[in-house]
């Protein structure tokens, strides 16, 4: 067991550790900060693109953004295969659609959890470009730039997120 | 529509990284970023807070040195509140954030699978509607891409401090029970389970 990839989990503050050196080296290496957001934002535009190319012209987005495959569409193809390769080296897999906790608080419906992870990763998203970011994009790699606008969002969906989540799950729930 | 192949190649090792380090710290797990917004499992919080420290450290040690430079997202006052209200509300009922949604699906899970397609779509409703959402979000005016340096006038060091100081007494906060034990009793902390 001398391999640490065969290991279920890591301490968070070696994990932490990591994430901020990885962040001098996405700036050193490429010149970007870790971000996961706009590869998605990319994908749709290149979509819309490709499905009905007029649209490049009568939406300004095509002015403003040059969307593309590039580091970032990279990034987050490589944090797939990477927690695929952490996963399977352990052996924690966790081929579920329910979550235990959402269990609990709304019954074992597959198409109840299904529809609402939708919806909300859709609302996350959409909240993510307007703020121009999401947890790693203004949550760790603004933050650590000292930027106000990523202190802000960061203290705002913290917030809401709490909010959000006492209401719907409560506070007395196992974790 | 490309970037060039070695920038894709860095992208993705990476890319990796992330992903083996997101997967082993566990936030791609839906019960430890519900179980830090309902405040009972500190997870997401220690591995934010160390990651933003050791990463403002670094950057702003090697920013006179030319090696990196800043990348400040701008203030769009409405963009950033409106959008950080969406993003807390989706987190907390997905369960996943952006990055560890994907590692999630490395995972295997599928309601990370279910969500991630909904983040297209999402990102999608954003590229269509874009011209109509930049004239609203505009309309709440743009302070630019400042720093907490910049606005306060002080060094980045001062700040940096800062952030050390409230991470060390929350790190005290946390372990005070333990803490008082060990002083009373005189027993060695090491080798004790860690609190959650």
């Amino acid at each position: 067991m001398n391999n640490p990839l065969s290991q279920k989990s890591w301490s968070p503050y070696l994990v932490g550790t990591g994430i901020g050196v990885l962040s001098w080296f996405a700036f050193w290496s490429a010149d970007h900060p870790l971000g996961i957001t706009t590869a998605f934002e990319h994908s749709a535009a290149l979509i819309f693109q490709a499905a009905y190319p007029p649209i490049a012209d009568a939406n300004s987005y095509y002015d403003a953004e040059s969307p593309k495959i590039g580091w970032e569409w990279m990034l987050v193809l490589g944090v797939f295969l990477g927690s695929l390769l952490s996963s399977r080296t352990s052996g924690d897999v966790e081929r579920i659609s329910v979550p235990q906790m959402w269990r609990e608080r709304f019954g074992s419906s597959v198409a109840l959890r299904m529809t609402v992870a939708i919806f909300s990763g859709a609302l996350m998203m959409f909240g993510a470009r307007l703020a121009q970011g999401c947890t790693s994009g203004h949550g760790i790699s603004g933050t650590l730039q000292l930027a106000v606008s990523s202190w802000l969002f960061s203290v705002i969906f913290f917030s809401v997120g709490i909010g959000t989540a006492l209401l719907v799950y409560g506070r007395t729930r196992n974790v | 529509m490309f970037d060039p192949i070695w920038k894709l190649a860095l992208g993705l090792i990476t890319g990796i990284l992330f992903g083996i380090l997101l997967q082993k710290g566990r936030v791609a797990k839906f019960r430890v970023i519900v179980g830090q917004f309902i405040l009972r499992d500190w997870t997401v919080v220690k591995i934010m807070g160390t990651a933003v420290i050791v990463g403002a450290v670094g950057i702003y040690a090697l920013l006179p040195t030319g090696a990196v430079s800043l990348h400040i997202k701008p203030l769009v006052w409405m963009g950033v509140v409106l959008g950080g209200i969406f993003f807390g509300i989706g987190m907390a009922l997905f369960g996943y954030c952006p990055g560890t949604s994907v590692a999630a699906c490395g995972e295997g899970r599928r309601d990370a699978m279910a969500g991630v397609g909904g983040m297209l779509l999402g990102a999608a409703a954003y590229v269509g509607f874009y011209p109509q959402i930049q004239g609203l979000v505009t309309q709440g005016g743009n302070a630019g891409k400042l720093t907490l340096p910049e606005v306060s006038g002080l060094s980045p060091w001062v700040w940096i401090a800062g952030l050390v100081s409230v991470a060390l007494v929350a790190i005290v906060w946390s372990n005070r029970r333990r803490l008082l034990a060990s002083t009373q009793h005189g027993d060695s902390i090491s080798g004790q389970h860690h609190p959650a």
